[in-house]
């Protein structure tokens, strides 16, 4: 597996807060933008912050819980060296893929950004912006990249061009917006449905009468700007008010016992390769993120109680799996 | 192929509605892996377990805990968070009608298409009224348990929602320092504009491939025929610090290529050794 696990899991997903803030701060990918054979020393830091609030598992007496996997056949609980991938081919056939077998395809680090192509900004589909980031002027770059910045505006401009950043290829679109340059990775084509992948035929011709009733309707309700109201995270907020209040309260606060997770073990490396591999590999689709990231210490081997328990513990892994 | 449908809603515009079927405009992944138990390639499944008691805890009997800034902790019960979750409903309510640009492009998060459910009437004349409009529609509603704010627009004749980022996750560009310096040389922005005026061409999306999936699935089919998979390897380039050299140097080396046709990926790299930071 391709090193550097703490960097490669930062930008792409649920980050606490904390984590977001020191990525912003560090930049995680330094190399050259290239624009002909001008060679501009930048670094990407990303543009994106989750809200989420990071929440973890614990028991009713307030015990923090640790992830384990479990081998359903014997019931036993299992160590990272006693787990490998496998892509099946068929039902219920595999092949394993070793970690060694994956870092040595993944793409070795590129140290540039090549533009080589130079497109309208108008021309790229908002359905293809996955992540955003700003490029910082390396120490050397100013001159170049103020110039580069001022051009790519005056043109109206987006750079494209492939770079590979913690052993994954990406697409990135490179546009200047007040000087500054701004990176945004791109989904590949083959990662994007067409209206015909999903069964939407050719628009037919729509009824003139309704046409108006529906202009009608838009224009009721046209503004001329978005209402950053609207944009209101209500649902993380009534979250961080029922802490709060709780907090106030003196409500169910205890000292925080230290979690499973901020012990380094072989236990974490395997929640994290499952994780990286759901970005990296499966598309970079978050919606089934795991809600609490991080990891089980690696635990002595026990076995599962009772068949009562597994049930509810299998269905919850398919979910996690998919 | 036809997607099934994630989900089913109704447009509300006004006092219209418009049923319609969501699906992701994401693919879904093709390379999937499952962990499996080494010895006898059996998938694994997860559990929680009390570290105290080594016992496994069914989901239903977690709680959460909140870490705060100065190491306590705010214990969590299922009673205090099911009243937080958003009322289920089928309602994607249009609150208001803005210009497209008046949306920042970074604040797009996930794609969806919309299709027309039970009646196509409805859903062809809002497309058609919305196109025409040249304006975007914001959107609310709640999908999944979770409240999601979005984009309804159209794109080839067909409603498309992108859901929006919220408030606060995309870090703003002031605030970043703007680098600054002395005046540009003109001869230099005028040999840059010259430069991009040559790789100025269409956005091609389908040119570009995830070369490392390709290699993973190309592995994957190896290994199933019992090969070794073949590697690739990239070599670097040198560079110089004179700007306006390398400003010439790229012209020189960009003309022939830019006058191919513009369909072609400007394959024919910069042949110089020369680069220049500065």
């Amino acid at each position: 597996m391709p090193p550097r696990k703490a960097e490669r899991r930062r930008p792409k997903t649920e980050t606490p807060e904390r984590d977001a803030e020191a990525a912003a701060v560090r930049g995680f990918w330094s190399g050259n933008l290239s624009f002909g054979l001008v060679s501009i020393p930048v670094s990407l830091i990303t543009a994106r912050r989750s809200n989420r609030v990071a929440l973890r598992m614990l028991s009713t007496n307030g015990t923090p819980l640790r992830r384990r996997f479990f081998c359903p056949k014997d019931d036993a609980a299992l160590e990272a060296h006693d787990i490998v991938r496998g892509y099946e081919l068929e039902k219920d056939l595999f092949v394993p893929v070793t970690d060694d077998e994956l870092k040595a395809i993944a793409p070795k680090l590129s140290q540039e950004i090549d533009l080589r192509r130079f497109v309208p900004l108008d021309a790229i589909d908002p359905m293809y912006f996955e992540h955003g980031y700003f490029l910082v002027p390396g120490k050397r770059s100013g001159k170049a990249y103020r110039l580069l910045a001022h051009v790519m505006e005056e043109r109206g401009r987006a750079g494209i061009a492939t770079f590979v950043m913690r052993g994954k290829q990406y697409l990135v679109a490179i546009t200047a917006r007040g000087g500054l340059l701004l990176a945004e990775t791109l989904r590949f084509a083959d990662e994007l449905r067409t209206a015909a992948d999903v069964g939407l035929g050719k628009p037919s011709e729509a009824d003139p009468g309704a046409v108006k009733e529906f202009a009608q309707a838009i224009a009721a309700l046209r503004a001329n700007a978005l209402d950053v109201e609207e944009l209101e995270d209500t649902q993380t907020r009534r979250l961080l008010e029922l802490i709060e209040s709780k907090r106030r309260a003196g409500k169910d606060v205890v000292a925080a016992p230290q979690a499973p997770d901020e012990e380094e073990s072989s236990g974490a490396e395997i929640v994290d390769l499952m994780k990286y591999l759901k970005e990296s590999i499966a598309g970079k689709s978050t919606e089934t993120a795991p809600r609490e990231r991080k990891s089980p210490r690696a635990a002595k081997k026990r076995t599962v109680s009772g068949n009562t328990q597994t049930a509810p513990v299998a269905k919850k892994a398919k979910r996690r799996a998919r | 192929m036809s997607a099934r449908a994630m989900w089913k809603g109704v447009l509300r515009v006004g006092d219209s509605s418009v049923p319609v079927k969501l699906f992701s405009a994401l693919e879904s992944p093709d390379i999937h892996f499952r962990l499996l138990h080494s010895k006898d390639l059996t998938p694994v499944v997860q559990a929680l377990v009390d570290p105290d008691t080594d016992n496994v805890v069914p989901f239903e009997q977690t709680r959460r805990g909140y870490v705060g800034p100065e190491g306590e902790m705010v214990i969590l019960k299922p009673d205090e968070l099911t009243p937080l979750t958003p009322e289920a409903s089928r309602d994607i309510r249009l609150t208001r009608f803005i210009p497209s640009d008046a949306i920042d492009p970074q604040q797009y998060d996930r794609p969806y298409y919309l299709g027309p459910d039970r009646s196509d009437k409805a859903y062809y004349a809002l497309a058609t009224a919305l196109e025409r409009s040249g304006l975007e529609g914001i959107a609310h509603w709640v999908m999944r348990k979770k409240e999601y704010v979005g984009a309804l627009r159209v794109r080839e004749g067909n409603l498309v929602l992108a859901s929006l980022r919220h408030a606060g996750e995309v870090v703003p560009v002031s605030s970043l320092e703007m680098p600054s310096g002395p005046a540009l040389d003109q001869k230099e922005l005028d040999m840059a504009k010259q430069l991009m005026g040559m790789l100025e061409a269409d956005f091609e999306p389908d040119e570009y491939r995830d070369e490392y999936r390709d290699q993973v699935l190309a592995l994957i089919d190896s290994k199933k025929h019992g090969r070794k998979p073949k590697l690739k390897v990239v070599a670097p380039r040198a560079r110089t610090d004179d700007l306006t050299a390398a400003l010439s140097a790229s012209l020189r080396a960009a003309r022939p290529p830019a006058a191919s046709s513009g369909k072609s990926k400007s394959k024919s790299k910069p042949t110089e050794k020369s680069r220049a930071s500065a």
